[in-house]
């Protein structure tokens, strides 16, 4: 937690990431990689039920229009904790825990049923995602710098959902 | 070589991720709670830079827009749905892997939920299909377009407008 950069400067750089990762890819492969990551977790779902069961992957117009299997989007996906995990042992920061501790001040240490909480948020989260047509990053850092009609609708969606929530669960406290 | 461009930009992006702190459960909740606007900061800086940088490059005809299409109802309950997930995790798609690159193990859970998630919107799209996404279906529409203005104008009113805001939060010491 000691020394972390500011989160404008955090933000303008992947901003800045954005903007070099269209351009690059544009340049180079000749279509525009905008930041996103919910659409990696369609298409690794999608390898996994097919090789349980190869027949109601072929027969899914999701995945059929989705796309199943590694590319891009996936390898952005793999990158991140990887990037993470750099930057938290050049600082000092990796730290192996199983429960947030804010957390376990709610709900007690037990990691089981922080397993179960983190299993159906992330359930959850992507579900929504995917519905929404985008997460933070596809709907709310890509679409809104496009100026996308959709980014707004979403990410008002996303608020509008959690914050009666987090209070609920969390209280309003420091 | 896409993926591995791909990878290396993950890569940057989770040391980004890492470093400004907004791979932590506190954070987000933080956020949800209304205590700790760190991911929000995050958030707006990187649409400033993002919304200039993408609207010159397509200005200058250097790479195109790729807008995801506008469903209201979808959009909406989608992102409300991932609201609900996301004050349960505290992380989103992206920052759940991060999270684990800097030790936080819950973060594999919420992958595994997100990828189960993301098997079952494959598996209920059809039903989708034929019910929210018939509701408020403008396709791909930035509001340059419904507004009849350039793009660049517009980009920079929206950063300007953000700007202030970011002044607005610290000026509030929030």
């Amino acid at each position: 937690m000691r020394n972390g950069w500011s989160p404008y400067l955090g933000g303008a750089l992947t901003g800045l990431l954005l903007v070099l990762s269209v351009l690059v890819t544009y340049q180079l492969f000749g279509h525009p990689r905008y930041l996103g990551t919910s659409t990696a977790y369609v298409r690794v779902a999608g390898l996994v039920e097919k090789a349980l069961s190869p027949e109601s992957v072929a027969t899914n117009a999701y995945y059929a229009k989705e796309g199943v299997g590694i590319d891009w989007k996936v390898m952005l996906v793999l990158g991140v904790p990887l990037g993470a995990l750099i930057a938290a042992l050049r600082n000092r920061e990796f730290r192996l825990r199983w429960v947030p501790e804010r957390w376990a001040e709610r709900f007690g240490s037990s990691p089981v049923l922080r397993a179960v909480g983190a299993f159906v948020g992330g359930f959850l989260i992507i579900y929504g995602a995917r519905l929404a047509g985008g997460c933070p990053s596809g709907h709310g850092l890509s679409g809104m710098s496009q100026l996308a009609a959709s980014g707004f609708i979403v990410v008002a969606g996303f608020f509008v959902g959690g914050i009666p929530l987090a209070l609920l669960i969390y209280g309003r406290r420091r | 070589m896409e993926p591995i461009v791909g990878l290396i930009t993950g890569i940057l992006w989770g040391y980004i991720f890492q470093r400004a702190r907004i791979l932590r459960f506190e954070k987000h909740i933080g956020l949800l709670t209304l205590t700790d606007l760190t991911v929000l900061k995050f958030l707006l800086s990187g649409v400033v830079v993002g919304t200039l940088g993408i609207n010159l490059l397509a200005t200058l005809g250097l790479a195109p827009y790729h807008l995801k299409p506008t469903f209201v109802a979808a959009n909406f309950v989608g992102g409300v749905i991932y609201g609900l997930g996301w004050a349960i995790l505290g992380y989103c798609p992206g920052t759940a892997p991060g999270a684990v690159g800097e030790g936080s193990l819950d973060g594999l859970f919420a992958v595994l939920g997100g990828l189960c998630g993301a098997a079952a919107f494959a598996h209920t799209y059809p039903f989708w299909k034929q019910t929210l996404y018939g509701i408020g279906g403008y396709g791909k529409v930035s509001f340059p377009q419904l507004l009849h203005l350039p793009p660049l104008l517009l980009a920079v009113l929206f950063a300007g407008l953000l700007l202030a805001f970011i002044f607005f939060l610290e000026k509030m010491g929030w």
